[in-house]
């Protein structure tokens, strides 16, 4: 038998150091220490300068102040529009998914792929091509003006209605999705029960089918009340200046900073409020089980009026989806400033697209949102596998203040995320290495990484979940230590969820907007801000062809991902 | 091929005890089994030994040497999981190979050892087949030989068994000890099913709750349990509480409160039971021990419940203030039915006085 002499090798004072209890919260320090460098530290220096240079509650007495309402219409016009997106996304969002779930219909799955078009959209592009479409000098308006020699347009999506129907456009996505999963758990012999039972198909709708939904719809209203709240891209092409994202906006334009500041840090708390109501209500809606694996039979549509009527409503549909992205394509080809008083674009040509990857300057907003999103995404990475591994392997006290943590910036809108940044970092501070990274190449990369800090974060906890951690324990019995284990093991396994969150962030660094505009610098303007330009400077065609690119961009990614999830179930966001 | 050493060893998971005290001391080669109900702690000791947790208190020695807190990748077992837990993206091939890897052997004896360990387990033509490709009982043979391959000092497996269907337990349950015994490697086994512990074990520890209840061979566990736990958790087993008459050298003799009489040895009793006249004790008696007819230890009840499974013959017999369940071999005669009348006897050295 051996001696006891191995036993003093492993009592080294590393060794000592690595199995003590505390030593988790050193490898997990760097996740906090970016959390509060980039998320809390920016946030806390608004607060601050939300309190103006004179101490006391000044600016928060102006904003709640009934002599200038400004902010007060600013703060009312938000919550109005949001409420109202609410419900119309709802109402067709809900509506969309009985219909593709429960019935049966001709030109059902060209309308069931077709529906989740708005989410390939970008914020922007979407946008401009509502204007496009159905504003003043709209397509539409202008086109029935033309048809019935009327002195006017009949219509013109403007103001207010125009910030709705694009946010009912592109939001309804929301309640769609969580609808239809919704009902394709359903147990339909809950409804045959009842409807065995002599009640009547209202009834059922009130007393079975709406309960059984709720969980989900609250869930939507939740996201889309809170997204409806930060949007800033609707309200600044329809003109909607008393909104909140707009009101910070206009005082950062003007150089009242500290008013921003206090704007910022009040639509903050009214966003995290969200968020912490979400998170509730998502864990005490964890107890409720539908039954699942049951798939729903469709009814199909008999009668000829109602079938004749389907055609058509689907084909309606399908083209009021399609209609913005072709659009965009049709504008893409029209010649710049040839546009004017006409219903179409009167003059084509190929030369944007050319342009897009020939002329130097038509390039560089493209080369240098790539390049901000490859920094940004890569800092993505690496930040969510380590907090995902922490979160899911390891056990340590804080773990629902890193959640929140990492959920916080994706809850704050992009407006409020840039004003952190602008307090931040416009003087030299070490979290940015004593550099002022205002008006840097750095800025809009760190924008992009702290708002997308979930999305690689979320699918890769996702995969991990499914993973059993046995698995690395038995590489770890086998021989390996941590690191190997972790890269022969871990990393394969979560390669696709990994893979989809990061696409995910990538496409979203590329097209992010609203963060940008107030943050930019001209030497490295990012794709987004150069539409927008090129939007105002009547370069409708650069404009539409930078936009049709992000779409295909978008639509690939889209593809990889829906591949990558084939196989396993790690599902980003 | 090691041995290894438990001295008090305790676990506790923030205020749930896992383990308590545990004192073991496994010989280099012995198939050693933990066995007990789900929540015992079985796990959490073979975990211990895994390194995959480190004890709240006391050592754990492999042969001299302290491992207590050792990492797990520098321990030298081999573990199966109840779970298999294979790696899913590689193939049969390179689950086994990934500890030769491991400990850098150059790719022809990689080779030769995988193709080897694949033979052992008899999976010879599936090497390049990916995991989900292998039905529930392959995958356990390819867990088997990837824990095997690396000839392990030490061999852990928990529940290796639970999650094949009841036919392939039991040729797998003979396909493991068959290796074990050819590979001459020190096993520790976990099982909540005391016929695999019985039919494959050297030695075995009934735990509950987190404590030791009995260590020692099947047949000691079996024939000698220390205490009503055992002795019910390990086969079939009628425990009667019984007071003691008289002790009159190697005789004792019991009786319940309805003054049934029986006699049995005191070298049949536990070192817990208290031996005394006057104090009330536990006495076990096997069903199988029980026959039909006159003998030592006669007793006549009423029938209360036939069942007949082919081997043999079991009844339930009303005996005033006992339910004895008995079973008689099957040997082709007359079943009797409820309600008749039976004699049985009970062989003095079929009696054993268990402990609290
Ligand atoms: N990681 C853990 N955290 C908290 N309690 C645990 C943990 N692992 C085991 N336990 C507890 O320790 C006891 C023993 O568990 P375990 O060893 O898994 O039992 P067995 O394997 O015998 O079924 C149980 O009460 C269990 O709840
Ligand atoms: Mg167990």
């Amino acid at each position: 038998m051996k001696k006891q002499t191995i036993q003093s090798s492993q009592d080294s004072l590393w060794a000592r150091i690595t199995r003590s209890p505390s030593f988790i919260y050193v490898l997990i320090s760097p996740l906090f220490l970016i959390l509060f460098g980039y998320v809390i530290y920016p946030f806390y220096q608004t607060f601050i300068q939300s309190f103006g240079s004179e101490t006391g509650l000044n600016n928060y007495e102006r904003f709640f102040s009934f002599e200038s309402t400004a902010n007060l219409e600013a703060l009312w016009t938000s919550v109005y529009i949001s409420v109202i997106s609410v419900i119309t996304c709802a109402i067709v969002g809900v509506l969309m998914a009985f219909l593709l779930e429960r019935y049966d219909f001709p030109g059902r799955r060209m309308l069931s792929v077709l529906v989740l078009v708005p989410m390939a959209l970008p914020p922007l592009v979407g946008v401009l091509s509502f204007t496009f479409l159905y504003g003043e000098s709209g397509i539409i308006p202008r086109g029935l003006q033309h048809i019935f020699n009327l002195e006017q347009v009949p219509f013109a999506l403007e103001g207010v209605w125009g910030v709705i129907v694009v946010h009912t456009f592109t939001m309804y996505t929301y309640f769609y999705l969580t609808a239809s999963a919704a009902i394709k758990g359903l147990d339909p012999s809950l409804e045959e029960a009842a409807t065995n039972l002599g009640a009547s198909r209202l009834r059922i709708w009130r007393k079975v089918i709406l309960p059984m939904l709720t969980p989900s719809l609250v869930a939507a209203a939740l996201l889309v009340f809170m997204i409806s709240m930060a949007s800033y891209t609707a309200p600044l092409i329809f003109g909607v200046e008393r909104t909140m994202t707009m009101q910070i906006y206009l005082s950062r334009t003007n150089g009242n900073l500290d008013m921003a500041a206090t704007q910022s840090t009040i639509l903050s708390f009214v966003s995290i409020s969200f968020l912490i109501i979400m998170r509730w209500y998502q864990n005490k809606r964890n107890y409720q089980n539908l039954s699942k694996g049951i798939s729903v039979h469709r009814s199909e549509v008999k009668s000829k009026v109602m079938k004749v009527l389907s055609v058509i409503l689907s084909f309606v549909g399908v083209i009021i989806l399609l209609l913005p992205i072709l659009t965009l394509i049709l504008i893409s080809f029209s010649v710049d400033g040839t546009w004017t008083i006409q219903v179409l674009p009167p003059e084509y040509t190929f030369d944007h697209y050319k342009a897009l990857f020939t002329d130097e300057r038509t390039w560089r907003p493209i080369w240098n949102s790539l390049q901000m999103g490859f920094v940004a995404t890569v800092g993505n990475i690496i930040f969510g596998v380590a907090a995902a591994y922490a979160m899911v392997r390891l056990n340590f006290k804080g773990k629902t203040v890193l959640d929140i943590l990492i959920m916080v910036p994706w809850a704050l809108p992009g407006t409020v995320v840039a004003v952190n940044l602008i307090a931040a970092f416009s003087e030299e501070n070490i979290f940015a290495f004593n550099q002022v990274l205002i008006g840097t190449f750095w800025i809009l990369p760190l924008a992009y990484f702290i708002r997308h800090l979930p999305l690689v974060f979320r699918s890769t906890s996702a995969s991990l979940m499914q993973m059993d951690q046995s698995i690395e324990e038995a590489s770890r019995s086998l021989g390996a230590g941590w690191w190997m284990t972790f890269r022969k093991i871990v990393l394969p396994l979560t390669l696709t969820g990994i893979l989809a969150g990061t696409l995910l962030a990538f496409v979203q660094s590329i097209g992010e907007f609203v963060a940008s505009i107030l943050i930019y610098s001209t030497s490295t303007m990012p794709l987004s801000v150069a539409i927008f330009q090129k939007m105002y400077a009547f370069k409708f065609g650069t404009a539409c062809a930078y936009g049709v690119l992000q779409i295909i961009l978008i639509l690939i990614v889209l593809t990889i991902s829906e591949k990558l999830s084939k196989g396993s179930a790690g599902s980003a966001v | 091929m090691k041995g290894v050493r438990l001295n008090d060893i305790t676990k506790t998971f923030g205020k749930v005890h896992g383990v308590k005290d545990l004192n073991i001391d496994i010989q280099p080669g012995e198939f050693f089994t933990f066995l007990g109900p789900s929540g015992c702690g079985k796990t959490t000791t073979l975990r211990m030994i895994a390194g995959f947790y480190y004890p709240t208190d006391g050592k754990i020695f492999f042969d001299d040497r302290d491992v207590t807190r050792l990492q797990p990748n520098k321990r030298d077992i081999g573990m199966v999981f109840q779970n298999y837990a294979l790696f899913p993206h590689m193939t049969v091939n390179e689950n086994i190979a990934f500890g030769l890897e491991v400990r850098k052997f150059s790719k022809e004896e990689i080779t030769r050892k995988v193709d080897e360990a694949r033979r052992l387990v008899r999976l010879g033509q599936y090497g390049e087949r990916k995991i989900n490709e292998l039905s529930g009982g392959q995958q356990q043979r390819v867990a088997l030989a990837r824990a095997l391959v690396i000839k392990p000092d030490i061999l852990l497996l928990d529940e290796p068994l639970s999650n094949l269907d009841a036919k392939l337990r039991e040729e797998t349950r003979i396909e493991i000890k068959r290796l074990q015994a050819e590979l001459g490697v020190t096993t520790v086994y976990v099982t909540h099913d005391q016929t695999e512990a019985m039919a494959m074990s050297d030695r075995i520890m009934v735990m509950e709750d987190g404590y030791v209840q009995q260590i020692g061979t099947p047949q000691e566990i079996y024939n000698r349990p220390v205490n009503k736990f055992v002795s019910s958790f390990i086969g079939e087993s009628n425990t009667i509480e019984m007071t003691i008459m008289s002790i009159d050298g190697e005789k004792v003799i019991v009786k319940n409160e309805h003054g049934v009489l029986i006699t049995g040895l005191l070298e049949n009793s536990s070192p817990l039971a208290p031996m005394n006249k006057g104090e009330k004790v536990h006495v076990s008696i096997r069903p199988e021990s029980i026959h039909q007819g006159e003998g030592e230890n006669t007793l006549t009840g009423e029938i209360t419940f036939v069942e007949f499974t082919g081997l043999s013959v079991n009844y339930m017999v009303d005996i005033p203030g006992i339910t004895l369940k008995v079973m008689i071999i099957n040997t082709g005669g007359k079943l009797l039915e409820i309600g008749d009348s039976i004699q049985l006897n009970i062989p003095a050295r079929s009696l054993y006085f268990l402990g609290e």
